[in-house]
C-alpha cells in the first residue's frame, strides 16, 4: 500500500482553558492518494478545526499527523507554511482572489513562493497559470481582472491556483458555499473530472449533496470523526 | 525546542528581492488614488525640507556674493588715542598711509576726519552775502582715502600724495554743493573759500563706493587742514582700508601694530563680518523654524503612512491568510508591507524633492537670484522619504506578520 497522503495517528485538538475545549477529539484517519473524500457535519462541529489541522493552519495538540509521508508534529513555522504551500492546494468558500489581479496573476501568486527562482522564473509561472487556466476551462479568461469575473469563474481561477502547484491534496473547504446551484454542479463536475485525472481531494462541507459526490464520507458531531458506511 | 539535527525534508519557501519589489509595487499600484493621498504627507514634509534648504542656500549665495564685493574686502581702523585720549588729538602717523600699503594684500588706505568749521564758512567767494551751505560738511582726506572710495569724477582729478605732503590748498567738491556753490567748470579754475582760506577745485564727485559720503563734502588734503586748522578736534580721525579679497582679516590684525609699534592699544581694527558667522546669524533663526515645520510636516506624513498601512493590513488580512496559505513565512509578510510603506515613502519622497527645488527655482525666478540648492540635500531627500516609510511601516507590517492564517482565512 501507497503512502496516505493524509494520516492522523491520534490527532486531537482541545483548546487550553479554563475550562478546555475540545475541538476535535483524538481521531485516526487515512487518505490513499487518487482518493475523493468528503468531510461533512453541521457548523460547529469541528469542520474547521479538522480543515486548519489537515491545512497545516493549525497544530494538534495530541497525535502525530503526517501529510505525504512527512510527519508534521516536529517541524517549524516556516517549514510547516513551506510544506503547506507545496503540497496542499486550498479552496475556499469565499475563493480570496486578490481583486485588482488579473486570473493569470492570481494563478501565478501560488507559485510565488515556492517555485524554482531564476531568470526565467516570471515567465514560467506565467506559462504554468495559463496552463491550469486551460485546465479548468479558463483559458480565454486568464487576463481578465478577478473582480470582472463571475461566481463560478472565479471558484475556476481559485481551483487553478490550487492546482498549478502540482500539490498532493486538494483541501476544499465549502467550495460551492458561495455559488448558486447551477455553477456549484459545474464546479463539483470540474471536481469529479481532476480527481478522476488522480487528483486526492479531501472535500469540507456541510451540505449532504455535496458530500455525496465523494467515493468516501467522513462525519463530525461534536468534535468526533467518523466514517460513514464501510470506512 | 527541538534538536535541529534531522535533514530538511521541506524545501524552505522563499521570495527573491526582485519579486517582493514587484509585489510591494503592485499592491501600491493597485489603490493609486488612495496611494496618493497616503503619500501627500511625506510629499509635503519632504517637498518643505528641500525647500527650506534650498531657499536657505539661496538666501545665504545672495549674503555671500553682497559681502564678498565691498565689504569683505574693507576695513576700518579707529583712533582711540588709547588710555587718555584727549592727549592724543590724533594717533595716525603722518606716514599712516605708507606704513598700511605695505602690508600684503592692502589696495589702498587712507586717514580722514571731518573738519569742524563755523557755519556758513564754506564759500565761493572770500568776501559777501554767505552764499554757501550751513550742511557741507569740510573732511580732511589723505591721498589714500580718495583711492580707497573708488570716486566717480564728473569733472578734473582727485589730489594724490604730492598735494596731501606738500599741504597744498586744494579740494574735491561733491557734485550737489559744486552745484549749490555755482561751481558748475573746472576751466575757470574756481575755488572754494575755507573759514576765509581759498581752497582751488580740482575735482568734482558724484560718487563713491565706500568712506564718507561725498555728495554734500568738501574734501580738503590731510596736509593742508592740519597745517590750517590743526587735527581734529571733535570727532576722531578714522582709516579705510582696502584689501584684496581674503586679506581683510589678516590686515585687520596686522594694522594697530604697523600703524605704531609702541602703541598698537591706539587703535581699533574693524573686520568685515566673517561671512560665514553672517550666514549663520542671519538665516539660522528662520530656517530653525522652517525646518520644524519641514520636521512635523514629516511626522504627520509618517503617521498617515503607518495609519493606512495598518488599515491596509487589517483590510487585506485574507490576503495575508492567502499568502500564508500559499507558503508564505511571516517574514515574507513583513517584508512585503515594509516594502510597500517604503516604496510609498521613496515615492513620496522623490515627488516632495522635485516640489521643493520647484519651488526654490520659482522662487529665485521672482526674485531675480540665483537658485542655489547643495547636492546633497536633493540626494538626502528621497532617502527621508524611504526611512519615513519603512519607520512609519515597521509596527503595521508586524501585525501583519503575527495574523494567524486559520483566522484569517476564516473573513
Amino acid at each position: 500500500m501507497s503512502t496516505p497522503v493524509v494520516e492522523f495517528r491520534r490527532v486531537g485538538l482541545t483548546y487550553p482553558g479554563p475550562p478546555p475545549v475540545t475541538a476535535l477529539t483524538p481521531c485516526d484517519l487515512a487518505v490513499a492518494p487518487g482518493e475523493y473524500v468528503t468531510v461533512t457535519g453541521p457548523s460547529g462541529s469541528g469542520k474547521s478545526t479538522f480543515l486548519n489541522i489537515a491545512g497545516l493552519l493549525d497544530t494538534p495538540t495530541t497525535g502525530r499527523y503526517l501529510l505525504d509521508g512527512v510527519d508534521t508534529g516536529p517541524l517549524r513555522d516556516g517549514d510547516r507554511a513551506a510544506l503547506r504551500g507545496r503540497r496542499i492546494g486550498f479552496v475556499f468558500q469565499s475563493f480570496h482572489l486578490l481583486a485588482h489581479r488579473s486570473a493569470a496573476d492570481n494563478v501565478a501568486l501560488a507559485l510565488l513562493y515556492t517555485a524554482a527562482r531564476g531568470r526565467r522564473a516570471a515567465a514560467e509561472r506565467r506559462e504554468r497559470a495559463r496552463e491550469a487556466l486551460a485546465r479548468v476551462g479558463l483559458g480565454h479568461r486568464a487576463d481578465a481582472v478577478a473582480t470582472r469575473l463571475s461566481g463560478g469563474e472565479r471558484q475556476r481561477v481559485a481551483i487553478a491556483r490550487a492546482l498549478v502547484g502540482r500539490p498532493a491534496l486538494l483541501l476544499c473547504d465549502e467550495p460551492t458555499g458561495n455559488l448558486d446551484t447551477g455553477t456549484a454542479q459545474s464546479v463539483l463536475a470540474l471536481l469529479d473530472d481532476l480527481h478522476a485525472q488522480g487528483l486526492t481531494v479531501l472535500l469540507i462541507t456541510h451540505d449532504p449533496q455535496v458530500a455525496a459526490r465523494g467515493r468516501r464520507t467522513v462525519t463530525i458531531r461534536d468534535g468526533v470523526l467518523r466514517e460513514v458506511g464501510a470506512g | 525546542m527541538r534538536p535541529r539535527t534531522r535533514t530538511r525534508v521541506v524545501e524552505p519557501s522563499r521570495l527573491p528581492l526582485r519579486e517582493l519589489l514587484a509585489e510591494a509595487l503592485a499592491g501600491v499600484l493597485q489603490r493609486p488614488a488612495r496611494s496618493a493621498l497616503t503619500g501627500l504627507g511625506t510629499v509635503l514634509g519632504v517637498g518643505a525640507f528641500v525647500a527650506v534648504l534650498g531657499l536657505t542656500a539661496t538666501a545665504s549665495a545672495r549674503i555671500d556674493s553682497r559681502f564678498s564685493v565691498l565689504t569683505a574686502t574693507e576695513v576700518g581702523i579707529e583712533d582711540t588715542g588709547g588710555p587718555r585720549p584727549d592727549l592724543a588729538g590724533l594717533s595716525f602717523p603722518v606716514d599712516a598711509d605708507a606704513r598700511i600699503q605695505r602690508l600684503n594684500g592692502v589696495e589702498a588706505a587712507g586717514v580722514y576726519w571731518p573738519v569742524h568749521l563755523p557755519a556758513g564758512s564754506v564759500r565761493a567767494a572770500p568776501v559777501g552775502r554767505p552764499s554757501g551751505d550751513e550742511q557741507a560738511a569740510v573732511v580732511a582726506a589723505s591721498a589714500g582715502v580718495l583711492a580707497a572710495a573708488e570716486p566717480h569724477l564728473v569733472r578734473g582729478r582727485t589730489f594724490d600724495t604730492w598735494h596731501d605732503t606738500t599741504g597744498r590748498q586744494v579740494a574735491v567738491l561733491g557734485a550737489a554743493l559744486a552745484a549749490r556753490l555755482g561751481i558748475g567748470t573746472l576751466d575757470t579754475q574756481p575755488a572754494v573759500f575755507l573759514a576765509g582760506r581759498p581752497f582751488t577745485v580740482i575735482g568734482i564727485v558724484d560718487d563713491a563706493r565706500r568712506g564718507p559720503d561725498p555728495l554734500l563734502s568738501v574734501i580738503v588734503p590731510r596736509g593742508a587742514a592740519a597745517r590750517l586748522w590743526g587735527g581734529p578736534t571733535q570727532d576722531r580721525a578714522k582709516m579705510i582700508v582696502v584689501t584684496r579679497i581674503g586679506a581683510a582679516r589678516q590686515v585687520a590684525d596686522e594694522a594697530a601694530l604697523a600703524l605704531d609699534p609702541a602703541h598698537p592699544e591706539n587703535f581699533t581694527a574693524l573686520p568685515p563680518p566673517d561671512p560665514r558667522t553672517l550666514r549663520t546669524a542671519v538665516t539660522s533663526d528662520l530656517d530653525r523654524l522652517l525646518l520644524l515645520l519641514a520636521g512635523i510636516c514629516l511626522v504627520i506624513g509618517a503617521v498617515g503612512i503607518a495609519n493606512t498601512t495598518l488599515v491596509a493590513v487589517l483590510e487585506r488580512t485574507g490576503e495575508i491568510g492567502l499568502r500564508r496559505a500559499l507558503g508564505a513565512r511571516g517574514r515574507h509578510i513583513t517584508g512585503q508591507f515594509l516594502c510597500e510603506s517604503a516604496s510609498l515613502g521613496l515615492l513620496g519622497g522623490l515627488v516632495g524633492s522635485s516640489l521643493g527645488v520647484l519651488t526654490v527655482l520659482g522662487v529665485a525666478l521672482a526674485r531675480d537670484w540665483t537658485p542655489v540648492v547643495a547636492p546633497v540635500t536633493v540626494a538626502a531627500a528621497p532617502v527621508v522619504g524611504l526611512a519615513t516609510g519603512l519607520l512609519a511601516g515597521a509596527y503595521p507590517a508586524w501585525r501583519a506578520a503575527r495574523i494567524q492564517p486559520a483566522e484569517a482565512l476564516r473573513r
